[in-house]
């Protein structure tokens, strides 16, 4: 009577975790399914043409997605430039420079980066840096670089302070503890006796870090690049308060534009029928987009760990 | 071979190097991007230095006690965050209490179940795509499956969207922190004759209680913070309300709607309450970390 008892506890037990880990499993399919029923309406009338589309005019009740995705595209890319030299800076002082006492403070700090709300960072944009950028740095910018033939154009236009540029700068500072974490991460996987043979040979410091350590670790170099990708083209406030919000081709780096995110946070609660419908749709190109980025990023970081126990 | 056998990274060059320009070039190479590495530091770390001085300056000095006890108020008056802060008080509260089961039951079946079969590594997966996924399109998600449907904006729709955020984060602690749990634990408790059940709840949860309460300190940090999630959600509410199924105001909503006015004295109200945001999510992040790094 007793072993029945226990067992039909442990049966029962067993299958409630299995039924939350099933919850958990089919959260992405739900919300999937969900967007796509709430966009039913864009997607029948418009089908894939919504995504070469320039036009937003919820007036004329036309809509196309091209803008937001360019914007949200070419925000993340400016992100991902600065990003990644730095990133892979601060991961070579964590794990090669940094003398042992000062990695934890260090490295501590950088996550604080992540810790920040976006909201702040968006506000913190709006405030202090556009102004500050549109007077110090953006005037010379401009002077600098558009005279320059072939990609000079990128870099026209009048000074605003906020814009594409704006906000790619400040999603690189929000992504950057995430790349250079995983970068450190996966530099202290690379086996000691591969680096010190490296330097056995009369290898730099630099030498040992570009051409053993960085090819050894590129997958999940990889990896952590595109955990940074999924970060950056998702993020919300703070490169809706930057972007500058107009449903305009961008012509420069320096001129508004929009996002997707920055589209909903601002449309989303005062759209309704086709405008909703067209928004949801935009959240399911979003989703879709983010997912496939943080798919390959997994895959890569699983790769890395796994040949970790074979080369090592 | 002596040239390079005294190349040590630290080492000057000595005499043996001085006409050695291959040598010379990769010394100088190295001090420059070693320098360059530095100047990365200081770039990432400069702006968290900037962002805290400038919260420092315009929110220190706003933060009063009538934050604490007024209501938020119309443009042109004086006023507080109360309502705000009891509003976000509340639905994080809630998120966590309806995020924190669930996560930690599905990472109990990932780490003491999931040996064999295809759930729990597919789960194991997807949610860590899902701890990456945008928050705005979590607010998507609990708008179309709630919202819409009931045809409010209410508080029980933001605390779900923020526990649809705390669970990805629970799962992977949960699931990480069984996983150290060392398993000649599990065999003595299976040795004195325990079901699995109770060897779970009493053995592996209490090895591994301080990871997984960091873990949900965590995710508390995380989502106190959001504010894309509750744009669709809870969207505002200028009045004291504890009433979960109406509209509920919230710090990150009051603070985005406030910077975004013309009026100075809702500008320096944002100021203060991103200020108390930003300190309670670090201080939060500090004390998880302290609290792992004790274990």
């Amino acid at each position: 009577m007793k072993k029945h008892q226990s067992s039909f506890h442990d049966v029962l037990f067993h299958q409630i975790t299995r039924l939350f880990a099933f919850v958990v499993f089919s959260l992405l399919a739900a919300i999937l399914i969900s967007l796509i029923i709430g966009s039913k309406e864009t997607l029948l009338k418009y089908g894939v043409s919504f995504l070469w589309n320039d036009d937003w005019d919820p007036g004329k009740e036309v809509f196309g997605a091209l803008v937001p995705v360019v914007g949200t595209l070419l925000t993340s890319f400016i992100a991902l430039l600065i990003a990644i030299p730095v990133s892979f800076g601060i991961a070579v002082f964590l794990t090669e420079l940094a003398p042992s006492w000062l990695r934890r403070p260090v490295g501590t700090a950088v996550e604080m980066l992540a810790a920040i709300p976006s909201i702040i960072y968006g506000m913190w944009g709006l405030f202090v840096f556009v102004p500050f950028f549109q007077r110090n740095i953006q005037p010379s910018l401009i002077e600098w670089l558009s005279p320059i033939p072939g990609i000079g154009f990128m870099f026209a236009g009048p000074p605003f302070g906020s814009g594409i540029f704006t906000a790619g700068l400040i999603l690189s500072i929000m992504i950057i503890p995430f790349i250079a974490s995983v970068m450190r991460d996966v530099f202290e996987l690379v086996p000691p006796m591969l680096k010190e043979s490296a330097y056995g040979l009369g290898g730099t410091t630099w030498e040992v870090m570009w051409k053993v350590v960085l090819p050894f670790t590129r997958a999940g170099v990889i990896g952590g690049v595109m955990l940074g990708l999924g970060r950056a083209l998702g993020e919300t406030m703070a490169v809706t308060f930057v972007i500058g919000n107009a449903f305009r081709m961008p012509s420069s780096v320096f001129s508004a534009s929009n996002s997707i995110a920055s589209a909903l946070a601002n449309e989303f609660n005062e759209a309704t029928g086709l405008q909703k419908s067209a928004l949801l749709e935009l959240g399911l190109i979003l989703f879709l987009i983010t997912t496939i980025v943080l798919v390959i990023s997994k895959i890569m970081l699983q790769r890395m760990a796994k040949s970790e126990g074979s080369k090592s | 071979m002596a040239q390079n056998m005294s190349a040590h990274r630290t080492k000057p060059p000595s005499m043996i190097h001085s006409g050695n320009g291959v040598y010379k070039r990769r010394y100088i190479l190295n001090k420059v991007m070693l320098t360059a590495s530095l100047c990365a530091l200081g770039f990432g770390l400069i702006w968290l230095v900037w962002i805290l001085a400038t919260l420092a300056i315009k929110g220190g000095g706003a933060l009063s006690v009538t934050l604490f006890t007024e209501m938020t108020p119309p443009p042109g008056e004086a006023g507080g965050l109360l309502n705000a802060i009891a509003g976000s008080v509340a639905m994080v509260a809630v998120g966590t209490l309806i995020g924190t089961p669930v996560g930690i039951l599905a990472g109990t079946y990932l780490a003491e179940y999931g040996q064999r079969g295809w759930l729990a590594p597919a789960t194991r997966f997807l949610n860590d795509v899902l701890l990456s996924a945008p928050s705005i399109v979590v607010g998507l998600f609990i708008y179309a499956v709630y919202v819409a449907q009931v045809g409010h904006y209410s508080g029980w729709a933001g605390a779900c969207a923020l526990a649809i955020l705390v669970i990805p984060v629970v799962v992977r602690t949960t699931d990480n922190m069984l996983m150290l749990v060392p398993n000649g634990l599990r065999e003595a408790c299976f040795a004195l004759g325990c079901p699995k059940w109770k060897m779970i709840v009493m053995v592996s949860y209490k090895a591994a209680k301080s990871g997984i309460m960091t873990g949900i300190l965590l995710a508390v940090a995380r989502v106190s913070g959001e504010t894309a999630p509750l744009l669709f959600t809870a969207l505002n509410n200028q009045f004291m309300s504890w009433n979960m199924n109406q509209p509920l105001s919230n710090l990150p909503v009051v603070i985005f709607q406030f910077a975004a006015s013309p009026f100075k004295d809702w500008n320096n109200l944002a100021w203060a309450g991103a200020t108390l945001i930003t300190l309670a999510v670090l201080a939060l992040n500090i004390i998880a970390r302290n609290y792992l790094g004790k274990k």
